[in-house]
């Protein structure tokens, strides 16, 4: 089958950006969406022109690199996906895609269908783990965990960080990720102890690193790869309202610095 | 000779002896101390955070544009520990003898000891830091059996063990981020190592976004940068995994270990086209109830529920009675490359074998299996397109792991003073085959407890000159690796980086994959030098240096792996016997089963690199068994 | 290549941690400080609100039983609480308490409606919607509606200032003021218009509260959905009740 790209290019963050339509020739039903992209950027190569700047890893659905809006929905729309795992096959000889970079403040575009994703990372480092000393910790089953726990802090351990859920926002808002890993900590015993900071600290970061604020659009959680329910979000807000109640009144983030000055 | 500096006493107390006769750091001059980790999957971070946690000024590299994409992630089955919570007398000694064992006796006691000691904290770590293992009812951890091992010690998180690990490791990095012990540098490509007066003491990084060539000094360096088994163009390895940074530390003078043991996988979904750019896994325990067969005849286009059950050959159950399809990995990828030699395979492409669960789904009942194997099968279809409920899976071995790797001693260290090597990168303790569950442990068992040990030590016994970023050194191999850069840029030819590296992918697996020949390996080593001759003169590259450009970085990597693949072929052709992945056809037993010659070859074989044209010179580290007992592995 | 600088930027540049040390002690401070918090004073104050819409449409039907009925109401409303208050007091707490709770709301909407633009700059030139509502995505504009329409509507049937001819409106004639006030249909209309808006207002916001106060749940999302839409039709029906039977001549 024979497909039209239309694809943002963008040079770099300061550089004016465009669509431009390509036309891939000869595209079979078993090339997965990515080696679709491969292939045109072997055509461009070819041509002397650039190829098309996205990020992409594993290829299964696990990393997190990939993803960017295909005719309007981020991964492409079919639930539970990635971009990586979209194949050929699902469509349509003479479709024309439209293929949009996440867009977000926090979300600097770096290339093309690459952004800079790091602001997660920081909300990551605002409180997003436990701390244990490498050597302190006690024996595994010392630590009993009731399986529905586990359960759901597996659940919420799914995450891949893509960051479909901001691009999908209306808001541009980080709430289904940092509520993913908020819920994750915050649900296990081991977690206890630093819940509160934790909690304050991340949401904090989010508002930091200017993420948008939620009116419960429930679009992230439509896109999310990992199908990470909205219900943590509310779960989040909950706890963020007893951390407060609790006297927790710190936010530890860490700046962000400037990674991608221009010119340089 | 090597001398891999194992410590004397008995083997149980030799980790304990070397820890004890390390030498410490005071903990207010650790901060005076600097150390660069090159990699952030769970080797990496996992020292990284450990390193900053205990006060040196750590600085951290990865390619990604986080730590938490690293190759890592992909892990699916689980993770060894020799936890005995079944009762089922696993113990670290049993660990200890399976991995020596399914390493086909070609790895060093001693490691494997020390790995299967440290397996039981590894999983205490982890736990701590909130990783979400299976759990039984009672609320305690459930393990599974994992790669054909008799008792249940694999730890796993549903189907992504790699991931929660990967981000436990993550988190705690991060943590040192934001206190301030570790600066995380991603999206850093390290493109050479600096040595100053005989010790490492530097790296060489291009900024992936705005090419700006960097250079870092610190006390140390570590390489935790994955394995290389993209040497072959498909593999079940994340797309950027590469082997630059161990093989420019190779060429600066650290030697390469075992280059030619790498290990095909034999459950992957088969290539179906062309344009295939990578090969999925699926996972091993589909084993468990699969049973595997191609038609009798060869050419047999019928589709498999044409096929009557007499002309169906169950080639493993058939060959292997008492494993039958549970037979370790590499006789499992060897026996499905025969089949399809002979022209049996199945699929379009010929180069596959069927994977049936009609009769544990007649069993078992439809539910049981996709209980068990859902997410596989789901993973099957939404690739494939095809039910295996109902049509059998196809598949076929696939590069999965790479055994070789930068030589190091018992402290991680390679043969550069102050280079040390860790996770997937150094060759240490699979030998000639890794079992399944046990790259998790061992990238683990590195970056949480060896290196946080052997590094300071290293720190403790060394006066450091002062070194800076502006000494010589950094500044000759800056202005080498820029030039080299513009080097590939100002060949402006023909060829893509893919093109060449699908050739050398090619051509590698047909002569250096599941099984090698003399003849065939010779074959390899005329075609190489073309190969990197066509690179020289006829690359094509668009753009500039000082942007982000990925068919540069492609490109620089490929000729890395242009290199690795003749020093893998001398190694295959050097190593005249059969173990484990490595399966010379002149070394087997009359019925066609791998042949080991202990005699000969039971030795590290390390290379040292003597410049471009140049033959690499052999060095062997002996190996000497006294706790487990050298036995030609059978499965009949 | 040129640009070999001497050091990457981000090897220069320590990450360095900072305390928020802003965060107000005083526990309702310190959750208005954070954007959840806002959103959870906005679900409060919404939950207030919403309340007082019910019981203020339940209060209108009362036209229906005739204009003693609804006066002697409106009369007890001001009564109420007597003795222990004076006449109009306990009415007075209650305006106090409804205009606090619109100010949040009205504030924190705002606030976070600027956060939340800001964190998009560059807009997408196709973004599709997969699973948002009508309803959610007029929160903000409706709710510009809305207050319009309240200070309108404070002027129009409490003050008597618009809408009405010069002595036409009395003070505590309710069902007198509310028969001509409806007989304009322009106002009728407005009204009926700021109606729709609310309805489509509470048909997210009820259920929405729920999700901010953490009692939505994947497997209860789907009634709470189903509550909070015909919550919002009652209250849509209540009210257009009135204005339409004026206009139809059904009250008079
Ligand atoms: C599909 C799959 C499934 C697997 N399943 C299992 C399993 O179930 N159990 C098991 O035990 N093992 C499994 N393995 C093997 C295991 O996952 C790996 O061996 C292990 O994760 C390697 O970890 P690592 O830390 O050494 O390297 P990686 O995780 O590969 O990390 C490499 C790091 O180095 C960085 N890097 C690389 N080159 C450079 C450079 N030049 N400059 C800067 N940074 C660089 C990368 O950015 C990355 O951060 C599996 C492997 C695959 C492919
Ligand atoms: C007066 C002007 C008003 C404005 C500007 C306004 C604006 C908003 C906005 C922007 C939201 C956020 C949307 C969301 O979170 O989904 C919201 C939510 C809400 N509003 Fe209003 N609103 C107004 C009046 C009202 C009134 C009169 C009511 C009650 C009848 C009300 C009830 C609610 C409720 C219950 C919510 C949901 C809160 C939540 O999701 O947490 N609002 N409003
Ligand atoms: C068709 C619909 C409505 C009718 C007929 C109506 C009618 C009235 C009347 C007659 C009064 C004066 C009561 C008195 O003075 O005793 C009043 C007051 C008021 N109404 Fe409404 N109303 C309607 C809708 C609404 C809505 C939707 C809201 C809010 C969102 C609202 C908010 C108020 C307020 C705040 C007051 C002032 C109460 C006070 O302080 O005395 N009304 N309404
Ligand atoms: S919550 Fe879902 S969409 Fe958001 S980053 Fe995680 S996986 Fe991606
Ligand atoms: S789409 Fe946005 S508005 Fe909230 S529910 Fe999801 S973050
Ligand atoms: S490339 Fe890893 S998730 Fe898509």
């Amino acid at each position: 089958m024979n497909l039209f790209l239309k694809i943002w290019r963008q040079r770099n963050a300061k550089a004016p950006g465009k669509f431009v339509t390509y036309e891939v020739k000869d595209v079979t039903g078993d090339m997965s969406f990515l080696e679709m992209l491969d292939a045109l950027n072997e055509e461009l190569l070819r041509n002397g022109e650039d190829p098309v700047a996205f990020e992409h890893d594993c290829r299964e659905g696990i990393c997190g690199s990939c993803g960017f809006l295909i005719n309007g929905v981020a991964h492409g729309g079919r639930k539970a996906t990635t971009v990586c795992q979209l194949a050929m096959r699902f469509f349509e000889d003479g479709d024309v895609l439209t293929l949009e970079p996440w867009r977000a403040r926090a979300f600097p575009l770096i290339r093309d269908l690459i952004v800079d994703r790091s602001a997660f990372d920081r909300i990551i480092q605002a409180g997003g783990y436990i701390s244990v000393p490498t050597g302190s910790a006690p024996e595994a089953n010392a630590i009993l965990v009731p399986k529905d726990i586990s359960d759901l802090a597996f659940d919420a351990a799914a995450c891949i960080g893509c960051g479909a859920c901001v691009a999908a926002c209306p808001n541009a808002a980080a709430m289904l990720f940092t509520s993913a890993k908020v819920t994750q900590l915050n649900s296990l015993p081991q977690g206890q102890p630093q819940r509160d900071h934790r909690t304050v600290s991340m949401v904090v970061a989010m508002e930091t690193e200017k993420f948008g604020s939620c009116t419960n659009h429930g679009e992230c959680e439509a896109v999310c790869p990992k199908e990470i329910p909205m219900e943590f979000i509310g779960q989040m807000n909950k706890d963020l309202a007893q951390a407060i109640l609790h006297g927790e009144r710190e936010a530890a983030h860490t700046v962000p610095f400037d990674e991608f000055p221009e010119g340089e | 000779m090597l001398d891999p500096l194992i410590p004397s006493g008995p083997i149980e107390q030799k980790w304990d002896k070397a820890r004890f006769e390390m030498k410490l750091v005071n903990p207010a001059n650790r901060r005076k101390h600097s150390v660069i980790i090159v990699g952030a999957g769970l080797a990496g971070a996992a020292a990284a955070a450990s390193l900053g946690q205990q006060g040196y000024q750590v600085h951290c590299f990865s390619l990604h544009d986080s730590p938490r994409r690293a190759h890592s992630i992909a892990a699916q089955g689980g993770i060894n520990a020799a936890k005995n919570y079944r009762n089922d007398g696993d113990s670290i000694f049993r660990l200890f003898y399976d991995t020596v064992k399914g390493g086909d006796f070609r790895s060093r006691e001693a490691n494997v000891f020390r790995l299967a000691q440290l397996s039981v904290n590894i999983i205490d770590q982890c736990v701590a830091q909130g990783v979400p293992f299976a759990r039984e009812y009672g609320g305690l951890l459930d393990t599974r059996s994992f790669g054909g091992v008799q008792v249940q010690r694999t730890f796993y998180a549903r189907g992504q063990t790699g991931q929660q690990l990967l981000l436990g490791a993550y988190q705690a990095l991060e943590e040192q981020v934001a206190a301030g012990t570790v600066t995380m540098h991603t999206r850093r490509e390290m493109l050479d190592l600096v040595v100053v007066d005989g010790k490492a003491r530097g790296i060489i990084t291009r900024n992936m976004v705005t090419g700006a060539i960097a250079a870092q000094a610190a006390d140390v360096v570590v390489l935790a940068t994955g394995g290389y088994s993209n040497v072959f163009f498909l593999s079940t390895n994340a797309m950027a995994s590469n082997t630059t940074a161990i093989w420019r530390a190779h060429r600066r003078g650290a030697l390469f270990a075992n280059p030619c043991f790498t290990q095909i996988h034999p459950t992957c979904i088969p290539v179906s086209s062309e344009h295939q750019s990578k090969l999925t896994l699926m996972s091993e325990s589909l084993r468990n109830d699969g049973r595997v067969w191609v038609p009798v005849k060869p050419a047999d286009t019928r589709p498999p529920h044409e096929i009557p059950e007499n002309e169906r050959d169950y080639y493993l159950e058939r060959r292997y009675p008492s494993f039958g399809n549970l037979v370790p990995r590499d006789v499992a990828s060897r026996a499905a490359k025969e089949v399809c030699d002979q022209g049996r395979g199945v699929g379009p492409s010929g180069q596959g074998v069927y994977l049936d669960f009609a009769d544990a789904i007649s069993r078992l009942g439809r539910d049981v299996v996709a209980e068990k194997y859902g997410n596989l099968f789901d993973i099957y279809e939404r690739i494939t397109g095809e039910d295996a409920y109902t049509v059998p899976m196809r598949i076929y071995p696939a590069p999965h792991y790479t055994m070789g790797g930068l030589w190091v001693d018992y402290h991680l260290m390679t043969t550069i003073p102050g280079l040390f090597a860790a996770g997937e990168a150094n060759f240490s303790d699979h030998g000639a085959n890794r079992l399944g569950a046990s790259a998790l442990m061992q990238g683990l068992a590195d970056g949480y407890f060896v290196l946080p040990a052997t590094v300071p030590n290293y720190i403790a016994s060394t006066t450091f000159e002062r070194v800076t970023e502006s000494d010589p050194a950094f500044t000759a191999a800056k202005k080498e690796v820029a030039a080299s850069i513009q080097a590939m840029l100002s060949i402006k030819g023909k060829r893509t980086p893919d093109s060449i590296h699908k050739k050398l992918g090619r051509l590698m697996w047909d002569y250096c994959g599941m099984s090698r020949s003399a003849e065939g390996l010779e074959k390899a080593l005329a075609g190489i030098p073309e190969f990197r001759e066509e690179f020289t003169t006829d690359l094509l590259l668009v753009g500039t240096g000082e942007e982000l450009n990925q068919s540069l970085e492609k490109a620089a990597r490929v000729y890395d792996f242009l290199e690795l693949a003749e020093l893998m072929c001398i190694d295959a052709l050097d190593r005249n016997e059969s173990c484990g992945g490595h399966f010379r056809e002149e070394s087997q037993t009359p019925d066609g089963e791998a042949l080991r010659n202990d005699e000969q070859y039971s030795y590290v074989a390390a290379w040292e690199w003597r410049g471009a044209g140049e033959a690499p010179v052999l060095h062997k580290e002996p190996l000497t068994f006294e706790h487990v007992h050298l036995t030609q592995r059978s499965y009949k | 290549m040129s640009s070999t600088k001497p050091l990457d930027r981000a090897t220069k540049v320590r990450s360095r941690k900072i305390t928020r040390g802003k965060i107000p002690t005083n526990p309702a401070l310190a959750l208005w400080h954070t954007t959840i918090g806002k959103k959870i004073v906005m679900a409060v104050t919404g939950a207030v609100l919403v309340l007082f819409v019910i019981a203020h449409m339940l209060g209108n039907l009362k036209i229906f039983l005739g204009p003693e009925q609804i006066n002697a109401y409106s009369r007890f409303l001001r009564d109420v609480g007597q003795p222990e208050l004076e006449r109009g007091q306990l009415l007075w707490i209650v305006r106090i308490v409804l205009l606090i709770c619109a100010i949040l709301h009205i504030v924190a909407a705002y606030q976070l409606t600027r956060i939340s633009h800001a964190a998009r700059p560059a807009s997408y030139a196709h973004r599709k919607n997969v699973e948002t509502t009508l309803a959610a995505r007029l929160m903000r504009w409706g709710g510009v509606l809305l207050a319009i329409f309240i200070v309108f509507h404070i002027l129009h049937f409490t003050l008597g200032a618009v809408g009405f001819n010069p002595g036409q409106f009395q003070d505590l004639a309710v069902y007198q003021n509310v028969v001509a006030g409806f007989r304009v249909w322009p106002i009728s209309l407005f009204y009926i218009v700021a109606m729709g808006a609310l309805c489509l207002h509470l048909d997210h916001g009820v259920w929405s509260m729920t999700q901010t106060l953490g009692w939505a749940t994947t497997e209860n999302t789907k009634s709470l959905r189903t509550i909070s839409r015909v919550l919002a039709i009652v209250v849509f029906l209540g009210f257009i009740a009135v204005p339409i039977s004026v206009m139809a001549g059904w009250v008079r």
